[in-house]
């Protein structure tokens, strides 16, 4: 294990610490803590998610564009236009999601989901933790899978039979796979 | 000069803006009083109607409840009497014991008018402004999702990942740890994304309003990393928000360990419901998306979450349609704030020109203003010590002599970096690659005075 104390020494903030280390008698019986704070276990843990490019964290569940094209329609054509083409009607405003595809490298970019987002792991966490944007956090997971596969599907980034899950979505290849920074 | 390209949203953006901006100046006008009379009136005349209107319905009128709605925002109405010291003033404490500014005190932030108000930001009025610290009232807004009602007894901070020992804290837990207190700026790293191509936003409060400055109090991350533990290879930092956008950044571990603050306080109280109450994030020098509001999580990876804000915002497109990630520091930069756009000079003689000047990188060094368009510099007196990562109010003396006249400032920050004329900003990163952006516009910025006193925005 990388200490706490390797890793603020590294960082040059050694000195601030063992300063407050000295003047606190909580640390006159534990040199490392504080005791400050409750342990939490996976449990309490398992309510939050993000989800990196390879898609750790992605829950169970399942979804089509055949069923994403209902949620979407329910839950998302108000904002988005029923193309994805956008809303920017005043009290709305919501981002154009489909098209724009070659448009990046000219005078006139447009950036969506399909000609600019690098990950369809973006997609799926996005949606689940922040839309739609007037009841966020309120879709079930399989609603999520199903209305990025309709998102995706209508992009043609994927076949409109493709179901995303947990092992599918993280293979999908977005069309603007920036390969720029490696991280 | 070659052109900076914006995207399609990007250029709506600009164009409502300016069309936002036009209707606030009409309202500023309108809402002069001769309380603000002095050195810049515009249109005295259309002003004096105004007062005098509102004084004889206000007369009529009578009831409180008609008096209250004369009062600005953060102010309370009072009868203002002829002398002041012929009659008592108000008793002590009637205010319930938190204070509000004077009702003569008109400047607020205004918001951008997007479509949605509940995602949407507001500017800081730079040109009202005194001194170095902005009020907390008047702090810009950036918000995704509105600004959520948090009750503190019901918050906590997690934090897991690749700890030792996984942690929830609540804000007492919080507040028990060491602080430490330090005043730094905010600067959204879209300020200034209209002014690329020609000058287009009017003041100081359009071009630069999106910077504030506060005092924070709360406890080093390292602080916590060390209380829970880091396991080898972390490398990443996910901050997550409590807000309706629950608000997501991936910040490395290096500048978490380094100098981010878990901040509660801000300008000796707690921190604002808008600027993240009860709990923030402060990354001193980093974009201001990045400092997450209302933070509820920190969860240690090794690998940036590539969250929609780092992806799809946030990012710098460049001439192949590949973009740049994760270009979070925020230059050096400066901005003379009086006189600035929409003001008038009433004649020639003493001014005392002022900004302020600061850097992501750490302290402002040094300050020159320019009264010639850049021909010639000379150094500019920093009126407050400079602290790393903190605003400096500069000011300079000059005898105007009715001749038209172009202000500029430029900041060095004490990595010897000297900001840039947007020409050799725009040299540097391309207009549309390899590092073109309308992102973090850092150029030095010009105010023409004509004979006239008048002062706008150009590009010199
Ligand atoms: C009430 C209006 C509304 C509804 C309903 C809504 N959205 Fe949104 N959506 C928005 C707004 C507004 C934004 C921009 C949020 C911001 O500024 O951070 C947005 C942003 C997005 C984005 C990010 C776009 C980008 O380019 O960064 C995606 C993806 C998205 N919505 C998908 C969805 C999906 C899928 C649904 C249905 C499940 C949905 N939205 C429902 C209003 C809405």
């Amino acid at each position: 294990m990388f200490t706490p104390k390797h890793m603020l020494q590294a960082a040059g903030i050694l000195v601030a610490v063992s300063v407050a280390a000295a003047a606190s008698p909580a640390l006159a019986q534990n040199q490392d803590h504080y005791g400050l704070g409750t342990p939490i276990g996976p449990q309490e843990l398992a309510k939050y998610s993000a989800i990196p490019a390879d898609g750790t964290g992605l829950p169970p569940g399942s979804g089509t564009a055949a069923a994403g094209a209902k949620v979407f329609a329910d839950s998302c054509a108000a904002c988005h236009g029923d193309k994805g083409q956008g809303n920017p009607a005043k009290g709305v405003g919501g981002d154009r999601l489909l098209g724009g595809r070659g448009t990046l490298a000219s005078d006139t970019p447009i950036k969506t989901v399909e000609s600019y987002w690098p990950y369809a792991t973006t997609l799926f966490d996005y949606v689940k933790r922040a839309m739609p944007f007037n009841a966020p956090g309120t879709l079930s997971d399989n609603d999520v899978y199903a209305v990025v596969a309709y998102i995706l599907s209508e992009a043609k980034i994927i076949k409109p039979t493709d179901t995303m899950n947990a092992t599918t979505l993280p293979k999908v290849t977005m069309p603007n796979l920036y390969v720029f920074n490696q991280y | 000069m070659a052109s900076v390209i914006y995207d399609e949203k990007s250029r709506r953006i600009a164009a409502e803006m300016v069309a936002a901006e036009t209707r606030q100046i009409a309202q500023r006008e309108a809402q002069e009083c001769d309380c603000k009379d002095g050195m810049f009136p515009r249109s005295p005349a259309s002003r004096r109607r105004f007062l005098f209107a509102t004084g004889s319905a206000a007369s009529l009128a009578g009831s409180t409840a008609a008096l209250a709605q004369k009062a600005p925002p953060g102010a309370v109405y009072f009868d203002a009497p002829a002398d002041p010291t012929k009659e008592l003033g108000r008793a002590v404490a009637a205010d319930g014991g938190y204070g509000s500014r004077s009702q003569f005190e008109t400047e607020v932030r205004t918001r951008f008018p997007t479509a949605n108000e509940y995602t949407s930001w507001s500017f800081t009025p730079l040109d009202k402004m005194v001194g170095n610290l902005t009020a907390s009232g008047l702090h810009f807004e950036r918000h995704h999702g509105g600004i959520p009602t948090i009750d503190p007894a019901n918050h906590s901070l997690v934090v897991h990942g690749m700890v030792g020992t996984a942690k929830k804290f609540s804000i007492a837990d919080l507040k028990r740890f060491p602080s430490v207190t330090r005043k730094h700026f905010i600067e959204c790293s879209g300020n200034g994304l209209t002014e690329w191509n020609k000058p287009t936003l009017k003041t100081v409060q359009g071009t630069h309003g999106l910077l504030s400055t506060s005092e924070w109090t709360g406890v080093q991350f390292a602080t916590i990393a060390r209380e829970v533990g880091l396991k080898d290879g972390s490398s990443w930092v996910l901050a997550e928000g409590a807000d309706a956008a629950v608000m997501t950044r991936s910040i490395p571990i290096e500048k978490m360990l380094k100098d981010a603050l878990l901040v509660y306080g801000q300008n000796g109280e707690a921190i604002r419901p808008e600027q993240g109450y009860p709990l923030r994030l402060l990354l001193p020098g980093y974009e201001g998306n990045t400092h997450i509001k209302w933070l509820r999580r920190l969860e240690v990876s090794d690998k940036p979450f590539m969250t929609r804000e780092e992806t799809s915002k946030y990012t710098d497109l460049l001439a192949n349609g590949k973009a740049r990630q994760f270009s979070m520091e925020m230059e050096a930069k400066s901005v003379i704030t009086f006189p600035s756009g929409e003001m008038t000079l009433p004649g020639p003689g003493f001014y005392n020109v002022s900004g302020l000047a600061w850097s992501g990188r750490g302290r402002v060094q040094s300050v020159d203003v320019s009264v010639d368009g850049g021909q010639s510099w000379r150094p500019a007196q920093l009126n407050v010590t400079p602290e790393s990562v903190c605003t400096v109010r500069f000011s300079y003396p000059w005898m105007w002599d009715g001749k038209a006249a172009i202000l500029q400032s430029r900041c060095t920050d004490e990595t010897g970096y000297i900001q840039p004329t947007l020409k050799q900003l725009i040299a540097i990163r391309g207009s549309h690659g390899p590092f073109g952006s309308i992102y973090h516009l850092n150029a030095i910025q010009s105010w023409a005075i004509d004979e006239t006193g008048s002062v706008a925005n150009v590009h010199a």
